[in-house]
């Protein structure tokens, strides 16, 4: 491009001005990067979550347990094609700042309902075959350096076992990756009979369930008829979509989407502003140089296109190196030390962070753009 | 140096040599509204240029000067009055119309040479080029010559701050002459100079204009350059008169 040098060289009229400009670029496109990156785990599931599967859970609370035999009420509603359930467990792995997720659930089942857990064939047999066996999920055997063998001991915060002993032993027979980018692999999953045998109370209680249907596009109508099941009971139930879940899960937390498109509509309407002064700053002192341009024989249009041009340029440098670091540094692992269960940049948050680069670049650089396009050189050099 | 020929406004100017009339103003008028004031800064001037010739434009200041080389340049349209280069009529020509001219037909050389600071001498000498079909093999080659033309080969990857105002100058002059245009028109060229410097310049665009045969019209205040041209006219108040003003 016979022009580059010509667009380079605004880069390098102010030196000192660019480097803040860009810096602010860059990291306002950090800020982006982790945003999105939090608001992927805090959204987890969501997007992943099956569509033929149902969760039901505790008409007053998820922390309310469940009868375990609803498990063959559920079964024998229409459409219903496995049922499963899960149980929340809330141990201490070493430190309370060790949090991950640590659930009683049904081995075989479990891994049924949830295919896009992949687990190798032989751990799969010996984790189905040991009673205090566990399967994890890569990220935290990763985090905590576990093999398959090692044993790992929980403190448990709830569940006390009926000897009063507070310490769970569990060994890890598998560890399971997902089949996609964005699965959960932060699990801790064990055999909910031997924790049901072993604690100290609740016996025959379960967390909540978890069913997979046959018709997807009916699910409303069959929550609905499982709901009626146990209306007037002891425990009545709410059985939603798993999506639906996902949602009001993370929104206990807050609305963190909203949150979250609020700071970035604050960082990047403050980053407009001062993207925009300095490229109306730096035409203003080239008034000259634009007029001499004009004289040389640039038309309106080249000079309208030089400063966008110019103005794209400073976008694409701070905002390019801005998502790539965030990339980088998003891919060094999660800033909570694994309290978010997933945590990577995500490559549609990616593709609209080019997206905001391009728009930066070009609403900061219409309105100079036009005024030198309207430059009348005549005016221009008599003010030199 | 010719005799001053300049006769009075409406009068056209008539060359002294037997080339072909290159510029033709005619009866040109050029008003300024500065809100309810207007200003006649041109006021019917008539004026032939052959080709080839070094014309030097004098009188004070306000008397139209620089409005009569932006004229000539294309860079701003007549009231009234018609601007013709090369039989071509540029002050019926459209902005966009006229950028493409002024690419093709004018270099321009300024006071305060107004090279780009962020660019190296050959960069800037570069500039025009941009707007032409060239390559860039063939646009080095072109600013290599112009360099060579102007003493400053040596100097082509230097920035206009490592310059002295003379070089800085010679720089503007290659950047107006890269693109062999028709016409070289000159704004002060030597306003800002020493007089030694002032002086190279000087021999420099003579030596254009004997040996490259470049027409060149030059603004200035200082006899001592106005004495280089082949030709003097003056201004006084918008008209052309023969002689300076007293």
């Amino acid at each position: 491009m016979k022009y580059w040098h010509l667009v380079w060289s605004a880069m390098r009229r102010k030196r000192l001005r660019t480097i803040f400009t860009l810096l602010s670029i860059v990291i306002a496109f950090i800020l982006y990067g982790y945003l999105a990156a939090i608001d992927q785990a805090f959204g987890m599931g969501v997007e992943l979550a099956g569509a033929d599967r149902l969760i039901l859970m505790s008409k007053v609370s998820l922390i309310q347990p469940l009868p375990e035999s609803y498990q063959v009420q559920i079964a024998a509603v229409p459409h219903v094609l496995e049922v499963t359930h899960a149980s929340w467990f809330g141990g201490i792995y070493q430190d309370p700042k060790n949090f991950f997720g640590q659930f009683a659930v049904e081995p075989e089942a479990y891994l049924k309902i949830y295919p896009e857990l992949i687990v190798p064939e032989a751990q799969k047999k010996a984790w189905f075959e040991d009673r205090t066996g566990v399967l994890v999920g890569r990220a935290i055997a990763t985090r905590f350096g576990w093999k398959v063998g090692d044993r790992v001991p929980l403190q448990a915060t709830i569940w006390r076992k009926k000897d009063n002993s507070s310490t769970w032993e569990f060994t890890v027979d598998g560890i399971y990756d997902g089949n996609k980018q964005g699965v959960d692999t932060t699990q801790f999953l064990f055999h909910y009979k031997y924790f049901d045998e072993a604690r100290w109370r609740g016996a025959g209680m379960v967390g909540w369930y978890i069913i997979r249907i046959d018709a997807p596009d009916d699910a409303p109508k069959i929550a609905a008829s499982i709901d009626k099941l146990f209306e007037n009971s002891a425990f009545e139930s709410k059985t939603s979509t798993e999506k639906a879940f996902m949602q009001g899960f993370a929104k206990q937390v807050g609305n963190i989407g909203a949150i979250i498109e609020a700071v970035l509509t604050a960082v990047f309407f403050t980053i407009l502003l001062v993207v925009g002064n300095t490229m109306m700053q730096s035409v203003r002192e080239r008034t000259t140089e634009l007029a001499v341009l004009k004289t040389i024989g640039f038309t309106d249009g080249r000079v309208l296109g030089l400063v966008l041009a110019q103005s794209l340029l400073v976008a694409v440098v701070g905002g390019g190196i801005g998502l790539a670091l965030a990339w980088l540094m998003i891919r060094r692992g999660d800033p909570t030390n694994g309290a978010l269960p997933i945590f990577f940049f995500p490559p549609r948050d990616m593709v609209l962070g080019l997206a905001f680069v391009a728009g930066l670049g070009l609403i900061t650089g219409i309105i100079p753009a036009v005024q030198a396009m309207r430059l009348r050189v005549v005016d221009a050099l008599r003010r030199t | 140096m010719t005799a001053a020929t300049a006769g009075s406004a409406q009068k056209e100017i008539s060359p002294q040599t037997g080339s072909a009339t290159l510029v033709r103003v005619e009866d040109v008028h050029k008003i300024f509204q500065r809100g309810s004031e207007r200003i006649d800064v041109l006021q019917g001037v008539n004026l032939t240029i052959p080709s080839g010739e070094f014309l030097a434009l004098m009188g004070p200041s306000g008397s139209g000067k620089s409005t009569l080389l932006n004229l000539l340049a294309g860079l701003d349209t007549p009231t009234r009055g018609s601007v013709e280069v090369g039989g071509e009529k540029i002050s019926g020509l459209s902005q966009a119309q006229l950028a493409r001219w002024r690419a093709r037909h004018v270099g321009f050389i300024f006071q305060l040479y107004n090279l780009l600071p962020v660019l190296t001498a050959e960069r800037n000498v570069e500039l025009p080029l941009l707007l032409t079909s060239l390559s860039g093999a063939e646009r080095k080659r072109h600013v290599a010559a112009a360099l060579a033309v102007v003493g400053l080969a040596d100097r082509s990857r230097h920035y206009p701050r490592q310059l002295s105002g003379g070089q800085e100058q010679r720089v503007a002059i290659a950047r107006a002459i890269v693109g062999d245009p028709t016409l070289l028109l000159c704004d002060e060229p030597t306003g800002d100079l020493d007089r030694k410097s002032a002086d190279e310049i000087l021999d420099l665009l003579q030596a254009l204009n004997r040996e490259h045969g470049k027409t060149i019209i030059m603004v200035t205040h200082d006899p001592h350059a106005a004495a280089r041209a082949s030709r003097i006219i003056y201004l006084n108040k918008g008209t052309l008169q023969s002689e300076p003003a007293q």
